[in-house]
């Protein structure tokens, strides 16, 4: 099918219609010197689930870091592109800026300040909103995860599980409208990721919270997804609503472990040289 | 023995210990909240001294006047420090930073003896009465004063980052500066906050030891006993610090009483706290109270 111009325009503008979070052709640098990034351009759209895929070092952890203006700690910028949310340019507004503004990230790894207790990681989650009735508002919290309330104690010794939950619960004490979860079902056990990726869903359709998903658990990220992207050595190398996703040949074999049939290392090469349209 | 005087080292011991205890304390919140490692911490020390006495001496304020005058310069100063000499250097290898505040130390030093003179000077007598009467005891004013002044320094220390907005962020960004960053925390001002606090806390303590004894520059050795207090306590615990500045307070005061009674070596006051800092560092490199990291995933 060939498109004419308006056409590709309208559609376009249509997308950027839908998204509260769009990065357009973002390079990111590190040390002046490794380009990880190379021109990555991705939508969040209001109340979806988006999900980013793709193996280890493919850069979505950078993508997310990009956006929420953590690079600098990294010695990384972002040295082209844009990155637009809520209709403003927010390429380099300042990190605490962007958490009140209603982007909120959950680190890789959780980010879990562990030498504090539970509590107290709730209440840093509303840092950015200081007139907060904090304490109702952990009670609440409790509701959604009964288990936070039981532990006592140091949050470092909290489970991997309980330890992503309260960085879910502590992101949704900033009231954020987009949460991006950089690889939430990591080190979890399968029947944990199924519970993490429940609650994700709930926040998506209960509390109506756009979600940008990264993970390398294709499979379980785009059964909850609406759209995803993959990516692949810092570009997208494909994009399209989940279902979509989940169907395409390639996308079965190389991240869904399954695929017609069985083929062997040396036939990956084909795959390489199918991915041209790239 | 000769109990009269162990009695009067021992108290002296933990007066002058609780001031290395607030002085390492601001030491410490430096060094985990922004990872700097304050080689001018005594001139601060000094500094809030003279800003205080130069007050009330040459301006003839009261000197409570003249304390809160301390208390806002000393607030600016930390701040201005921060974003002149160390914002810059965000980023830069530890040993830059560190160069900086061993220059940072010289040029404060120099500063203040081009302008406040390098004579001693003493605080003209600022209560009404110079000893009080606690249980039957001739206590110095000043003594009673910077004990008050310490204990109430620590429980807001402990309160400020217990249950403050603002001291919570300052433990995150301790902990982690991007995962505070990640929680919109912004690390810039707790960075300046920190050295606020600790030029504040370090000015008060200068203060309570010119009213002690009398201010001159050479009260910056404070700032060196306060590694052998921060080593025992472990460079990154609060609660540490003040141990460790009691320790070393406490030490000092036994070892004069040794050497003085039975030793007769000389100077071992000043020694004394090193070679305990010594065998510290030999049997706990992390101090008494510095944390191991919760091992678990």
């Amino acid at each position: 099918m060939t498109l004419t111009a308006e056409q590709v325009a309208e559609s376009l503008s249509k997308e950027a219609d839908d998204a509260l979070l769009s990065i357009n052709n973002v390079e990111v640098i590190f040390n002046g010197v490794i380009l990880v990034l190379r021109g990555i351009s991705l939508n969040a759209r209001k109340g979806k689930i988006t999900a980013l895929l793709g193996a280890n070092g493919a850069g979505k952890s950078t993508t997310l870091k990009a956006i929420a203006g953590l690079l600098r700690t990294d010695d990384g910028e972002i040295t082209r592109g844009s990155v637009t949310y809520d209709g403003r340019d927010v390429t380099h507004t300042p990190p605490d800026r962007k958490v009140r503004d209603g982007v909120f990230l959950v680190m890789e790894g959780r980010g879990i300040i562990q030498d504090m207790t539970i509590r107290d990681n709730l209440r840093l989650g509303a840092f950015t909103r200081p007139g907060a009735n904090v304490e109702t508002e952990i009670e609440e919290i409790y509701r959604f995860f009964p288990r936070l309330k039981e532990r006592k104690g140091l949050a470092g010794y909290l489970s991997g599980g309980e330890q992503q939950m309260l960085a879910i619960g502590r992101a949704m004490m900033a009231k954020p409208r987009l949460i991006m979860m950089d690889e939430p079902s990591m080190g979890l056990s399968p029947l944990l990721v199924k519970e993490v990726f429940g609650i994700i869903r709930r926040l998506n359709r209960e509390l109506g919270i756009s979600i940008l998903l990264v993970e390398q658990n294709a499979n379980m990220a785009l059964k909850i997804s609406d759209y995803g992207y993959i990516m692949e050595n810092g570009k997208i190398v494909l994009d399209g609503s989940a279902e979509e996703l989940l169907q395409n040949e390639d996308v079965k074999e190389f991240y869904l472990g399954g695929g017609e049939e069985r083929r062997s290392f040396l036939n990956v090469k084909s795959f390489r040289r199918r991915k041209r349209w790239l | 023995m000769n109990s009269e005087l162990l009695i009067q080292l021992l108290v002296n011991g933990v007066i002058v210990g609780m001031l290395y205890g607030i002085v390492a304390m601001c030491f410490v919140l430096i060094y985990k909240s922004t990872q700097v490692v304050n080689f001018a911490q005594g001139e601060f020390v000094v500094m809030g001294a003279w800003v205080c006495l130069s007050m009330v001496v040459s301006m003839g304020l009261p000197f409570w006047l003249a304390f809160l005058f301390t208390l806002a310069f000393m607030t600016a100063f930390g701040v201005v420090v921060q974003i002149i000499l160390l914002r810059p250097l965000v980023g830069e290898p530890v040993i830059s930073v560190i160069m900086a505040t061993i220059g940072l130390s010289t040029f404060m030093r120099a500063l203040m003896n081009w302008i406040f003179g390098n004579s001693a000077v003493r605080f003209p007598d600022v209560f009404s009465q110079s000893v009080v009467s606690i249980a039957g005891l001739n206590v110095e004013t000043a003594y009673v004063l910077s004990l008050v002044l310490s204990v109430a320094v620590m429980g807001m220390f402990f309160l400020f980052f217990r249950y403050s907005r603002w001291g919570l962020a300052m433990r995150a960004t301790a902990y982690s500066q991007q995962i505070s960053q990640s929680l919109g925390i912004p690390i810039g001002r707790v960075f300046a906050m920190a050295w606020a606090i600790s030029a504040v806390v370090s000015g008060i303590a200068g203060v309570v030891i010119g009213l002690v004894n009398a201010v001159s520059n050479s009260l910056s050795f404070i700032g060196i006993k306060v590694f052998p207090a921060v080593i025992v306590g472990g460079l990154d615990s609060v609660i540490g610090a003040v141990v460790g500045g009691l320790t070393i307070g406490l030490l000092e005061n036994l070892a004069e009483f040794v050497d003085g009674q039975y030793l007769h070596i000389g100077n071992m006051y000043s020694v004394a706290p090193f070679y305990v800092l010594l065998v510290i560092l030999m049997i706990k490199p992390y101090g008494l109270f510095g944390t191991p990291n919760i091992e678990r995933v």
